[in-house]
């Protein structure tokens, strides 16, 4: 039987990489069984499984958050989101970082870094102290 | 010549330093193998991404997406700045900044308006602190295991921006690892998205070449500028997120290499003021001996 290359992957991690004989997705205009020879396509993901039918019928399944599906006759590649995504999301994430730099200009004066340093200072004498204690463990 | 015991202090405090120091240089050295491994986590998404990008490109698409267009007259450039958020990391951050400087101000000088997203607490304070350049979005304390989710927000402010024409090109710069000895501050082109069949065929990256050789075109999913402007906006997502990961690295190779040699300066300034020390006291004792003895000889 012919096989078809599949990998799955997510920006934080490989999720699967190997031949298989159909791949099940769902697009976003529906579900999708690609099998080898399929024309070139691409589509966005919908929340949802994806189903890899190994050569043998050993199935595999996955869940990815949305993505992207890229077919080609020889391979597909899913590019799997990490989180869930929304357009109101990426809205809110958008206006965040931009407060944030507005924030930032509008307290120009040292004290933000007297803080910064004071919270440095303390983190490393916790870890001081901690690798301290290590020691001391270690001896007795 | 000091007195014992103010050397004594200086002796004291100086062996506190060190202790800082090596505490923070162990901390890094044991926070770099994870980063490293977040980076290798990351690479096979940033290998299939550039996959499809150079299969996208390669299509004869009858749709060509405003990312890929380079733009004929430049008025208003836009930074995207990766920077760690703590310093005491060696001359990392001003490694990235004197890089950038001149370009920057090489593009002032031609009237063109600079903008800058800061990705990192050092970031933030340089450019807020800098004349002629506009801190438009920023994003920090993003912790040993930086997410995508993290850096969505900068990145749709820089994507939205483009798309409605307010800059017209768009750069990356961070510090690329090299290895725990090397961090080279690096700026990439990130839009107009640099021509990458081209650049992917001069590198000859493995799997590019396609079995069909004929003009063809993707099955696209509703549309062709839904699909590209998802796909672009997802590639550039991982461009950052991959240069956030290598600066994170960086910063912890950078803090180990200075702190280790920080340590090494306070054991010498430790060695130095103990030798002096000694001399004191031997200074003192020789001195109440020649007083006993002279004592004893008047008598």
């Amino acid at each position: 039987m012919s096989t078809i290359r599949c990998d799955i992957v997510s920006a934080e991690a490989e999720i699967f990489h190997g031949d298989a004989v159909m791949v099940v997705a769902t697009g976003e205009l529906g579900e999708l069984g690609i099998t080898p020879r399929h024309a070139p396509l691409i589509t966005r993901l919908k929340p949802g499984h994806i189903d890899v039918v190994l050569e043998g019928g050993e199935r595999q399944q996955f869940y990815v958050s949305g993505g992207i599906l890229e077919v080609q006759p020889q391979a597909v590649t899913v590019l799997a989101d990490t989180a869930a995504r929304a357009a109101d999301l990426d809205e809110a994430a958008a206006k965040r970082a931009k407060q944030e730099a507005e924030e930032a200009l509008a307290n120009r004066s040292g004290t933000v870094d007297v803080v910064e340093a004071q919270a440095k200072l303390a983190q490393a004498l916790a870890q001081l102290q901690a690798l301290e204690r290590m020691r001391k463990n270690l001896k007795h | 010549m000091a007195s014992g015991r103010e050397i004594k202090t200086k002796i004291k405090s100086t062996q506190n330093m060190r202790k800082v120091t090596r505490a923070l240089e162990m901390v890094s050295a044991s926070k770099i193998r994870k980063a490293q491994d977040l980076m290798k986590a990351s690479r096979p998404y940033a290998r299939s991404m550039r996959k499809v990008i150079a299969h996208v490109a390669q299509a004869s698409t009858e749709f060509t997406h405003p990312f890929l267009v380079e733009r004929e007259n430049v008025s208003r450039v836009c930074y995207v700045v990766v920077t760690t958020d703590r310093g005491l990391c060696g001359g990392l951050n001003s490694n990235l900044f004197r890089r950038l400087l001149p370009a920057i101000r090489e593009y002032q000088q031609q009237g063109v308006q600079i903008d800058v997203v800061a990705i990192g607490q050092k970031a933030v304070q340089f450019f807020r602190r800098l004349n002629g350049v506009n801190l438009i979005g920023s994003t920090t304390h993003l912790g040993e295991r930086p997410k995508v989710e993290q850096l969505i927000g900068v990145i749709k402010v820089v994507l939205d921006a483009y798309t409605e024409g307010k800059f017209d090109r768009v750069f990356l710069a961070y510090n690329d690892f090299v290895n725990t000895m090397t961090q080279k501050p690096s700026v990439d082109a990130l839009l107009p998205l640099p021509s990458v069949a081209a650049e992917l065929e001069a590198q000859h990256v493995a799997g590019v070449a396609l079995e069909q050789s004929h003009d063809w075109d993707y099955i696209y999913e509703p549309d062709a500028a839904t699909v590209l402007e998802h796909v672009l906006s997802r590639y550039i997502e991982s461009v950052v997120y991959q240069a956030v990961l290598e600066n994170l690295a960086s910063e912890h190779a950078a803090r180990m290499v200075a702190m280790k040699s920080a340590s090494d300066n306070a054991s010498k300034v430790i060695a130095e003021l103990t030798l002096s020390y000694n001399k004191a006291r031997q200074a003192a004792i020789t001195q109440e001996i020649s007083e006993i003895v002279g004592g004893a000889a008047a008598v």
